[in-house]
């Protein structure tokens, strides 16, 4: 190439290839998405988070929890499980036929011809599909994240790194809010050998007045306050244990598809 | 007429371009560039001692959770951004824009003109990188990687981006030696590949948000595009200079690099959505796709470097810009690679979420890039400020730690990573799979340590070469302004009497 301008042209056919493909297309397919439909139910997905969910967004957006944290659970097979739901008019057949067979984790012919087997037996069966892969085993989440689990964050907070677990489903797996602040306040305390740095300054460490505050953080035995002393959440701590308590990515969805 | 034979006469005083005044040791065409380049590289060097002291802070929270836990500005999730920031846009870019416009002015013979306008760029790019990273530890970061600035810092480097880009092609485009050096290309494609990959980043995520996962989508696209072909683009145009120029035999060949140049912005660019992401699958697949043809312009390179370098001259003594320069090509190689493995399906489920990509990142932004910049900061920067290196045996002792030190902070961390995805891909429970990749997180914090003390050494040496020039300047304007203030004449009411007796 022997002139500048072609240098330019070169440049911006290829960049501006990239831009089509993966600026313009992803906002072409996506940008416009709505709510979706729950598999086998009524209900649309997901529903826009409560509103101390959405600022407590922005407490982890503040701290870089994303930093450590990922919202995004990989799932690399499906299976299928073959549920009895009914022994029809011939339940001990039924039942000897079962004790025979494998009915967990088949492939989606193996699980064709069980239930088959079963009908023939007179039984009613159900093939339920579910996710596989470690972080499904590990239990961070039952399916694949998908795009509809982020529709109304914003900032959607992905992250890249698991120096700690991930977080899609925290608010399945510990539904408590006041784990998840005490776990704040001192996560070696809640869980030994964990590498989170302490949030205290999410808190207040007060003397106790006349009466406790309802909001007093209620902490395992092991660990001791001094003596007349509680420590109480500010705003931004309850946004935040708000926040994660919504992170429940667990819908069954077409893009996403599991028995519930 | 060139700046030298105006330098001694024709003085009016201090009005006088401080460039001028100490060129009479440097030659004319780089001494234009003094003022600008000092300006870009002691900011930059600036934020380099910064942030690898912030990487370090946020290092020492993985073996002590509870350091400098109780300070909001300091917890783990805003210093570590921080450093990244600090080391990408406070030293890279500004470093690289430096040496892009010393590359213009050296290879097309045209000295820079209204050396004042890049300054006063300079200056306000470094700027914007104070508020961007003072906004990360205040808790404004945006909350999308490698775009953390917000607006009031974004908007300030843009513009003096823009206006850096503008002095650089006008000097393009003006140049004398009418034809192109392969490094003409990277650099120019660089310089046009910065504005438009961060105002639509900008537009998108920051000024009118998209909808959900797109924005990771585009996140992913800016981060790829700037911390790979970016980088990529300026590192690789400036080690086509330097190679050739230190090993004393021309490129190998100019057809290869031509080849090595397209399939790179033409791959490259489409690399950086990782595997499993909630996205639609076809996006991680192109990408997929774009990174394993990334391996043809890679192998180029590697070949045109192997050509180039082999049979060449030796390397003048251990520790000069072309072992900073070779080495960084090695780091440039490796990482490519590691960014190709980890697209690969198989690869990235073992990869993916964990240290490894840091691990790739840092070889990237801190092997290859930093090291190719110090390389060729130590080369030019001597002839265009017309004094030498005071500390030069501190420049070489910078590149065994440098270079020691970023070994000893990458292995580890990419092992630490490799050992973390195993266990967690077993099923492994997290906890025990995190401690097992701390044993080598700790190895590579000893490399950071070498690290930050390799870019102290940096950072001495370009601040005393600056306080020489500017001792230089000084006695220069006094030695300028005495006789100028003894020609002219005395006031009126002194001179009265002489009139009169004459």
């Amino acid at each position: 190439m022997k002139n500048g301008f072609y240098v330019f042209l070169a440049a911006f056919v290829a960049l501006g290839g990239s831009w089509l493909g993966f600026v313009y297309g992803p906002v072409h397919q996506l940008g416009g998405a709505g709510e979706t439909a729950v598999l086998n139910s009524a209900d649309t997905y997901p529903l826009q988070r409560p509103g101390d969910a959405t600022l407590g967004l922005q407490v982890y957006r503040a701290n870089g929890c994303a930093a450590c944290h990922t919202e995004q659970v990989r799932q690399t097979g499906t299976a299928c499980n073959v549920v009895l739901m009914d022994g029809g008019k011939n339940p001990v057949a039924v039942t000897n036929l079962i004790s025979s067979l494998i009915l967990t984790n088949l492939t989606k012919e193996d699980a064709d011809k069980v239930s088959d087997k079963i009908t023939a037996a007179g039984g009613k069966s159900e093939t339920h599909i579910i996710a596989t892969g470690p972080d499904i085993t590990r239990g961070w989440g039952m399916r694949q994240g998908v795009a509809e689990d982020y529709l109304y964050d914003q900032p959607v907070q992905l992250g890249g790194l698991r120096a700690g677990p991930d977080l899609s489903n925290i608010g399945v797996r510990d539904p408590d809010a006041n784990w998840q602040l005490t776990h704040l306040y001192a996560p070696s305390v809640v869980v030994k050998g964990s590498t989170m740095p302490p949030f205290r300054y999410l808190f207040e460490l007060r003397q106790t007045g006349p009466a406790p505050s309802p909001d007093a953080l209620q902490f395992p035995k092991e660990f001791t306050l001094p003596a007349g002393y509680e420590v109480v959440p500010t705003p931004e701590a309850r946004q935040l244990a708000a926040y994660l308590l919504s992170l429940r990515a667990n819908a069954p969805l077409y893009s996403a598809p599991i028995s519930p | 007429m060139t700046v030298n034979e105006k330098t001694d006469n024709n003085f009016g005083g201090a009005s006088v371009p401080a460039s001028r005044l100490v060129s009479s040791l440097a030659p004319p065409i780089d001494a234009s560039l003094c003022v600008p380049l000092l300006a870009l590289f002691g900011g930059a060097a600036l934020w380099l001692v910064a942030g690898s002291v912030l990487a370090l802070i946020a290092a020492i929270k993985f073996h002590a959770p509870g350091f400098l836990a109780d300070c909001p500005v300091l917890t783990y999730g805003r210093v570590q951004p921080a450093a990244d920031d600090a080391l990408l846009y406070g030293f890279c870019i500004p470093a690289g824009l430096g040496v892009v416009l010393w590359l213009f002015v050296r290879l097309g013979q045209l000295p820079l003109r209204g050396a004042m306008v890049p300054v006063v760029a300079a200056n306000l790019w470094h700027f914007g990188v104070f508020i961007g990273l003072a906004a990360i530890l205040a808790g404004d970061s945006t909350g999308h990687a490698w775009l953390e600035f917000p607006r009031a810092g974004s908007v300030v480097m843009f513009f003096a981006y823009l206006l850096l880009a503008l002095w650089a092609t006008m000097n393009f485009a003006g140049r004398r030696e009418r034809a192109l050096y392969p490094s003409h290309w990277f650099l120019v494609a660089a310089l046009f590949w910065f504005p438009w990959i961060y105002s639509t980043a900008n537009l998108f995520l920051v000024a009118w948000p998209v909808r959900g996962v797109v924005q990771a989508i585009i996140g992913w696209w800016f981060a790829n595009n700037l911390v790979f072909i970016w980088l990529a683009l300026v590192g690789i145009g400036t080690a086509f200079y330097f190679l050739p120029k230190y090993a004393g035999r021309p490129l190998q060949s100019y057809y290869l690099a031509l080849y090595a140049f397209w399939m790179l912005i033409l791959f490259g660019t489409w690399c950086g959505i990782p595997q499993g992401s909630p996205v639609p699958a076809w996006l991680p697949t192109l990408s997929a796709f774009a990174a394993v043809m990334v391996l043809v312009p890679v192998l180029a390179i590697a070949v045109v470097m192997w050509q180039t370098v082999r049979g060449g001259e030796k390397c003048a003594g251990l520790g000069g810009p072309y072992c900073f320069i070779r080495f960084g090509l090695v780091a440039f190689l490796l990482s490519s690679l590691m960014l190709i493995a980890m697209a690969c399906p198989k690869i990235s489920l073992i990869t993916q979420f964990t240290w490894f990509g840091p691990a790739q990142i840092q070889l990237q932004l801190y092997g290859f890039f930093a090291m190719t910049m110090f390389g060729a900061i130590y080369h030019l920067l001597p002839g265009v400020v017309g004094f030498a290196w005071p500390f030069p045996k501190l420049a070489r002792l910078q590149f065994w730690l440098s270079m020691i030190g970023i070994v000893l902070f990458v292995v580890p961390l990419a092992i630490g990573g490799v050992v973390q995805g195993m266990k967690l891909h077993d099923g492994m429970v997290f906890l025990g799979a995190n401690q097992a990749a701390l044993l080598w997180f700790r190895i590579s914090t000893t490399g950071l340590l070498l690290v930050v003390l390799g870019n102290l050494l940096f950072a001495l040496n370009i601040f005393a070469l600056t306080a020489v020039w500017k001792l230089a300047l000084a006695k220069n304007i006094i030695a300028c302004v005495k006789p100028a203030l003894e020609t002219i004449p005395a006031p009126a009411s002194l001179r009265g009497e002489e009139e009169v007796k004459a």
